[in-house]
């Protein structure tokens, strides 16, 4: 139990190497690209979509240390909005992911705004009873259609002209939007406003005595962090074609915790590896009905206890190298 | 008063404070659990559910009624919860406090997913104990005698519970490990033990609660899942930082919830958010919290 494997307060990192993180990237796409025909393009989606949600996440308690406990109420008042639109207005997937985004946006700036009030554990129970009357306000509203959820949500046509109710269209539109999604993570961690975020991690009093306004710094990481996990929750409307309240629920923020836990926090490519195996299990466990939660009960215990650098901070201590 | 029937107002107002007696409880056993251990203990629904089912087995298989429940199962609840510090929380000293909060997390989706696993998602009920059935006419309402007695008792433990920590001997020993663990150590007071019968006493606390409540809400798996999330909210509007003041917060937002029933029921589920969200913008370190 020595600080070293206290990943949220990593002693000594390796030094980033950016021709790393390109051999890597360019194996993930490649990986991607080749996926949909060997795999269901459907599952596939919905773990990219979760892998964007969780790498959005991941920015937030990875780079920043804060724990937000209600990332679903991103997920899924922009996913509601999202099918909304596209169902109801009519309007092109690209309008309803946008407007989907906005909201998750606005929600962002607001809960953040409130939650970074308060430091460390409270950050994590703001959230969490913010997310919970975001659940309860889907529960109520007539939009949302309730415990049915909005079904048979219209894929609709990208820019008016490309078709996305092919499923192959739909995957390789995912995939642009996931590694869209992930570059500009990527891009924000590594600009000067992403290391004042880390120096914010690291030590929080001598940011502030360097002169940073550090609740400007942690609400803007906080509304980029729900604007992705909303364009994470708009895509995987379209592309599963329903909004439900699942995405809402306190358990969906657990899962994302989860995902990034398992995959590793505060690694690039750990909250993808995360969402995949989640999801496969889930879809893989569906059978053993409410034993899925106790599994992942488990999982958490196991990887709070024994491994909390998780797969891919394994991976990066065993090669040296940060992935 | 403003054209709502006397009679539902005040059945409202006493339902608001049974479930402020819970949130008292609940919130009491984190603060003194967060106290010590600096860990948010997500388990404490989950253990909440675990003591209802501890009186509802006691009842069913060993033919221990409400009277004996009510002592045995906050102990069953309390070792648990001991087995649970000395076998995973122990691990996790030195570490983030985020990590307390994920592992108790895990284990409440582990005790919650087993409990359903065997008894589905519906409840159960468990009987009213005969000594209390009936109730009370006061003119103005019908007062149950099991639900006067829930707030009554609850009211009596938190009081207790007060005068332990803030007037013994061991009490002061506990407030003391509390600001410098270390220090009290080097005094020759075993604080490793302090802590793990700390985190005993605090679960046990819920386990109590889970019993009072299973006459009133039925026995159900997920009947802390929610739960648990409220008296999170009470917590960050009381702050954890005084005993007296997670009491009263618990018993006031109870109150306040059930005369949201009365005026404006669609907004009874949010309420306890919205006066989070209210004390965070005005003072934002709780009511009865210091600045960190």
């Amino acid at each position: 139990m020595t600080a070293a494997t206290d990943v949220l307060a990593p002693a000594a990192a390796p030094a980033p190497r950016r021709r790393d993180f390109e051999v890597v990237f360019a194996l993930m796409a490649a990986l991607l690209v080749a996926a949909p025909f060997v795999v269901y393009p459907v599952f596939l989606m919905q773990a990219l979509c979760f892998a964007l949600f969780a790498c959005a996440f991941n920015l937030l308690i990875g780079y920043v240390g804060l724990l937000s406990f209600g990332h679903a109420m991103f997920l899924g008042s922009a996913g509601y909005v999202s099918a909304h639109a596209a169902k109801e207005w009519g309007v092109t997937p690209e309008l309803a992911i946008l407007l989907g985004v906005l909201t998750s946006g606005a929600i962002g700036l607001v809960v953040g705004a409130l939650a970074i009030r308060r430091q460390g554990i409270y950050f994590a129970m703001i959230t969490l009873a913010l997310s919970q009357m975001i659940y309860f306000f889907c529960l109520q509203a007539p939009f949302t259609h309730g415990e049915d959820g909005i079904q048979s949500v219209p894929r609709g046509k990208l820019f008016g002209v490309l078709d996305l109710a092919d499923n192959m269209t739909m995957y390789f539109f995912v995939l642009a939007v996931f590694l869209g999604g992930f570059l500009l993570i990527y891009r924000i961690i590594h600009s000067p406003f992403g290391q004042v975020l880390k120096a914010i991690r690291e030590n929080e009093p001598r940011a502030i005595s360097l002169g940073y306004s550090v609740d400007r710094y942690k609400l803007a990481a906080f509304v980029m962090s729900a604007a992705l996990a909303g364009l994470a929750g708009a895509t995987k409307s379209l592309a599963l074609q329903n909004a439900s309240l699942t995405d809402v629920h306190w358990s969906m923020s657990g899962e994302v915790v989860l995902m990034t836990l398992i995959g590793g926090l505060g690694t690039m490519f750990g909250p993808v590896v995360g969402a995949f195996v989640i999801i496969a299990m889930l879809n893989y466990l569906a059978q053993f009905g409410q034993w899925v939660l106790v599994i992942q009960g488990v999982i958490f215990v196991v990887c709070v206890l024994a491994f909390r650098r998780g797969v891919v901070g394994e991976i990066g201590a065993l090669i040296r190298r940060e992935l | 008063m403003f054209g709502i029937p006397t009679q539902a107002l005040f059945s409202q107002l006493l339902l608001g404070l049974i479930n402020g007696s819970f949130y008292a409880l609940l919130s009491l056993g984190l603060a003194v659990i967060f106290g010590m251990l600096n860990i948010v203990n997500f388990a404490h629904g989950a253990l909440y559910m675990m003591g209802a089912f501890v009186a509802w087995f006691l009842l069913g298989y060993a033919g221990i009624g409400y009277w004996g429940a009510l002592i045995l199962a906050p102990l069953a609840v309390g070792f648990v919860g001991v087995v649970i510090e000395r076998t995973m929380l122990q691990r996790l000293a030195g570490l983030d406090h985020l990590y307390g909060l994920l592992l108790t997390f895990g284990l409440a989706l582990v005790i919650q997913g087993v409990f359903q696993n065997q008894f589905g998602s519906s409840g159960m009920p468990y009987a009213i104990p005969p000594q209390l059935t009936g109730g009370q006419n006061l003119g103005f309402m019908f007062l149950p005698n099991y639900r006067a007695w829930v707030v009554v008792f609850s009211l009596v433990v938190c009081i207790a519970t007060w005068f332990m920590i803030e007037k013994t001997r061991l009490g002061s020993y506990l407030r003391a490990a509390t600001e410098n663990p270390t220090l009290v150590r080097a005094f020759g007071v075993n604080v490793p033990l302090m802590i793990t019968l700390t985190y005993g006493f605090g679960v046990g606390l819920a386990g109590l609660a889970g019993v009072l409540s299973a006459p009133i809400n039925q026995v159900r798996p997920l009947m802390g899942a929610d739960l648990i999330i409220v008296v999170f909210a009470v917590v960050v509007i009381g702050g954890m930082g005084s005993i007296m003041g997670s009491v009263i917060t618990g018993f006031a937002l109870g109150v306040i919830e059930g005369l949201t029933k009365v005026f404006y029921p669609e907004a009874s589920n949010t309420v306890i958010f919205v006066i989070m969200a209210i004390v965070l913008l005005i003072k934002p370190a709780g009511l009865f919290g210091r600045a960190a």
